[in-house]
C-alpha cells in the first residue's frame, strides 16, 4: 500500500512570531446522527475513552479526541494508523439506524501552530474573539481562515491544531505564514 | 456590518462566517397550487424599510439554518430564533415591540 502523506510533506515556517508545521496525516472520522444516541456515545466512549463534547467542546486524550461540530455532528480525532478499526466498531453500533461515520482523514490538512503569538495570528485571519477568556483550551471553532472554511482548538496556552480542507493545503500554509512574519506582533491579548 | 447569534451553536460572530437566505415564513405552495399562489411564493418578496425576518445560514460555521429578526434601516438586530417554526416566537416579537413600539405584524404569506 502507498504512503499516506500529506499535502505539504510535513512544510515548515519557523522564521516568524509563531511556528507553523503542516502535521502529518492524522485520523479523522466524521460522526453524524443523533449525539444524544446510545448506539454512538458508547463506540465513541469505547474508542477515545471520553465522554461525548459540550457544545463547541473539543475532549481530547494523547492522540485520541472529540470535537463538537454541530448539533448533529461529532470528529473523531484518532492516529491515521486506527481509523480503520475505529470505522468497524462505529459501524457496528451504528447498525441500521440513521447515523454515519465516515473516514475524512484524507480530505483534509493539518497545521499546529506553536509559540506565544499564536492566538493573534488566528485573530488576524478569522472573525474569532480569540482572548483567552473566550477561547480557551478544550474549545473548537468552525469558521473561516481568509477566503476558506476551517476549524482550529487549543491544545495547550501556546499550541494550537487547525484542520483545512487538504485542497485548500498550501492556501491556508501561505496565509498563516504572512499572519505570522517576523514583526509582526500586536501584543493585544495581554498574557 | 451584522453580528448575529447562530441558536444551533451559541456563536456570535459577523454576518461574513453567514449567508443570508432571504426572506422567511413564505407558505410553500407546491404542486397543486393555483398559478398565482405559485408566482407568489417563487417571485413575490416583501421589500420593508424596517423590521425584516430573514432565514440566514450558519456557513462557516454549524453549518445549518436560522431566522434573524432585523431591522433592515438600521441593521439592528432584535434576535435570532430556530428555523424549525413557522411563526415568530413571542419573544422576538417581545423585543421588537419594545423596540418599535409602532411596528404592527404583518399576516404571514
Amino acid at each position: 500500500m502507498s504512503e499516506p502523506i500529506s499535502a505539504l510533506n510535513g512544510a515548515i515556517y519557523n522564521q516568524g512570531i509563531a511556528e507553523i508545521l503542516a502535521l502529518d496525516p492524522i485520523g479523522m472520522i466524521s460522526i453524524r446522527g443523533d449525539l444524544s444516541a446510545g448506539y454512538l456515545k458508547k463506540p465513541i466512549k469505547k474508542i477515545t475513552g471520553l465522554g461525548m463534547p459540550e457544545m463547541r467542546g473539543i475532549n481530547l486524550n494523547g492522540q485520541t479526541g472529540i470535537a463538537w461540530m454541530s448539533p448533529d455532528e461529532t470528529l473523531l480525532i484518532c492516529t491515521y494508523a486506527e481509523v480503520g478499526a475505529h470505522l468497524d466498531t462505529l459501524q457496528n453500533s451504528i447498525g441500521s439506524n440513521h447515523a454515519l461515520a465516515v473516514n475524512v482523514s484524507d480530505a483534509r490538512a493539518v497545521f499546529r501552530l506553536k509559540g506565544k503569538h499564536i492566538r493573534e495570528v488566528l485573530a488576524k485571519l478569522a472573525p474569532v474573539d480569540m482572548s483567552p477568556e473566550n477561547f480557551a483550551v478544550g474549545t473548537i471553532r468552525r469558521t473561516r481562515l481568509a477566503q476558506v472554511p476551517a476549524a482550529f482548538w487549543m491544545v495547550d496556552a501556546e499550541t494550537a491544531h487547525l484542520v483545512c480542507f487538504r485542497s485548500v493545503a498550501q492556501y491556508v500554509f501561505d496565509l498563516l505564514k504572512t499572519a505570522a512574519q517576523p514583526g509582526s506582533e500586536v501584543n493585544y491579548y495581554k498574557r | 456590518m451584522l453580528v448575529l447569534t447562530c441558536p444551533n451553536c451559541g456563536i456570535t460572530a459577523e454576518e461574513t462566517e453567514f449567508h443570508a437566505g432571504g426572506e422567511a415564513h413564505l407558505t410553500r405552495h407546491g404542486p397543486g397550487a393555483s398559478d398565482d399562489d405559485f408566482e407568489k411564493y417563487l417571485f413575490m418578496r416583501d421589500n420593508p424599510k424596517g423590521v425584516h425576518f430573514e432565514r440566514w445560514r450558519h456557513v462557516y460555521g454549524c453549518g445549518k439554518w436560522f431566522h434573524a429578526a432585523r431591522d433592515t434601516m438600521t441593521l439592528e438586530i432584535f434576535g435570532t430564533y430556530t428555523a424549525q417554526t413557522s411563526t415568530v416566537p413571542q419573544d422576538i416579537i417581545d423585543k421588537i415591540t419594545d423596540r418599535r413600539p409602532d411596528w404592527q405584524k404583518s399576516d404571514a404569506r
